[in-house]
């Protein structure tokens, strides 16, 4: 099991600094469903944000429709103001492939235009897919191909390594 | 009968593949149908009301009778899917040159459709054009003679949920022409299978079906004595083109009796709601104050419309034969 606090403690440190070297104003964050929420939880309250934390299903804007279907357990994004102008701290859990990203980027703009967008994840494992790179992390991690990381929560909130016996 | 509607609306791994009847679905899947259209709802507040997931899919809406509401909303429920559609209002197409049905289908397939949505004059049409297209292709039916309209029905059973929260303690009253309404066998079987407390049919026994108590409903025949203790007050329309014989003495003598006006309306609970699937004719079954007054949900039932029908289609489009 990992330690979920210091990871913690190291995206919040990040994402203080960039918020100011970037000269975001009154960002506005929102967290992917569901881990991506929790971890948007913390960060929203540790730094003190004013704005509710928006909340984002991109179960329609998923790239595998064709291969998977609808997720049945897909609930209705939230979010709470324009993002027109605004600027976003976009959140998950972990970032692998990228294409999370890419459907939330795309599902984001399709609320508005905001002024920039920045990714912060408490996990970069490597397993890239596309050109996409989050800018703040709490850690990154070498992981094999059939391990993956698992957040349970929100409350505990913790993080486990799985190792799965059959290697795809 | 029903069993093959069973088979043919779920492929084998029990998912939505045809959506032709209520018969034969089980509570989860209704249930999963309108959980999935709760987060189209939340669409709305998109500046681009569209979502990816059906592009590159084309949808044919094939009207073999009119309307305005059902094909309209299906049309726009069909974009905000991205998918491409196309509206097709037969009667003034082919088939009045003498095509037939199944030929009509086998066309518009050599175009390379993914999706029909099939209105039609005819019961069972949509069970037929299921049965026998493309094993591809997936069929809603959007009303089909006077068996079944179950989007119709599904869409009144969101909008029942949104404001009732659960169907278990609920007693529904369903007034009017039942004997030529798609609309009510579909609700009847929905509330059903979702569990409500009560289904209340009321209607003079000219427009009642023969033995309409076996479909699991009382009966009532006096619109003062069955509107107590209701929740939820759904009006069917008059089907004046239906009515080969005279089932009626006179639309004044029916409102008389069965037209829901803002002194019977009363009779039902404080907080009861107001439901008609449309077009409504004012004055024949429902009065013009009750249908635009604080009860009545009409409207909101033409908005949940646009996403029940996308939860439907998506789901009814998802992978078939397990891909994953």
């Amino acid at each position: 099991m990992l330690e979920i606090n210091s990871l913690l403690n190291n995206l919040e440190a990040e994402l203080q600094q960039l918020i100011i070297q970037r000269k975001l104003l009154n960002p506005l964050m929102i967290g992917i469903r569901t881990g991506g929420v929790w971890i948007a939880e913390q960060m929203h309250k540790r730094l003190a944000l004013s704005e509710p934390l928006g909340l984002l299903d991109i179960s329609f804007y998923r790239d595998d429709f064709s291969q998977i279907g609808v997720h049945p357990d897909v609930k209705p994004s939230c979010i709470p103001a324009h993002i027109e102008g605004r600027d976003i701290i976009l959140i998950d859990d972990v970032f692998y492939t990228g294409r999370t990203v890419r459907a939330a980027l795309n599902e984001i703009f399709d609320y508005g235009r905001p002024n920039q967008v920045i990714l912060a994840v408490l996990i970069e494992r490597n397993g890239k897919h596309i050109p996409i790179a989050p800018d703040c992390v709490g850690t990154r991690m070498i992981l094999t191909a059939n391990q993956r990381i698992k957040l349970t929560g929100p409350k505990p909130l913790a993080i486990h390594l799985e190792t799965s016996p059959d290697t795809p | 009968m029903t069993k093959a509607i069973d088979n043919l609306q779920l492929n084998a791994e029990g998912k939505l593949k045809h959506f032709i009847t209520i018969e034969g679905l089980g509570k989860t899947l209704l249930t999963e149908i309108l959980d999935t259209a709760e987060s189209f709802v939340g669409m709305t507040d998109q500046q681009i009301k569209k979502v990816p997931l059906l592009r590159g899919k084309t949808i044919v809406n094939l009207f073999f009778e009119n309307s305005t509401r059902t094909r309209t909303t299906f049309e726009l429920a069909a974009k905000r899917l991205s998918a491409d559609v196309l509206s097709m209002s037969i009667s003034t197409s082919s088939t009045s040159k003498g095509e037939s049905l199944l030929d009509t289908i086998r066309n518009l397939e050599a175009m390379f459709v993914d999706m029909f949505v099939v209105r039609h004059g005819i019961s069972g049409a949509a069970h037929f054009i299921a049965r026998h297209t493309a094993p591809h292709i997936s069929v809603i039916n959007a009303g089909d003679g006077q068996h079944a309209h179950p989007t119709q029905a599904m869409l009144d059973m969101f909008t029942i949920r949104q404001i009732k929260k659960d169907f278990t303690a609920l007693r529904v009253a369903i007034i009017g022409d039942i004997l030529h309404s798609r609309v009510a066998r579909s609700q009847i079987q929905a509330l059903n299978t979702l569990g409500a407390a009560e289904i209340r049919v009321i209607a003079p026994k000219t427009l009642l079906p023969a033995h309409v108590e076996t479909l699991g409903v009382n009966v009532c025949h006096n619109l003062n004595e069955g509107l107590k203790d209701i929740d939820v007050i759904i009006m069917l329309r008059l089907q004046k083109e239906r009515m080969t014989s005279a089932l009626l003495p006179s639309e004044s003598e029916y409102f008389k009796c069965f037209g829901l006006t803002e002194s019977k309306l009363k009779i039902a609970k404080p907080d009861a709601i107001v439901m008609h699937p449309g077009p409504i004719n004012r004055g024949v079954e429902i009065e013009s104050s009750v249908a635009d007054g604080s009860q009545s949900v009409i409207l909101k039932q033409v908005s949940n419309g646009i996403a029940v029908r996308m939860a439907i289609m998506s789901m009814a489009m998802q992978p078939q034969g397990g891909m994953q």
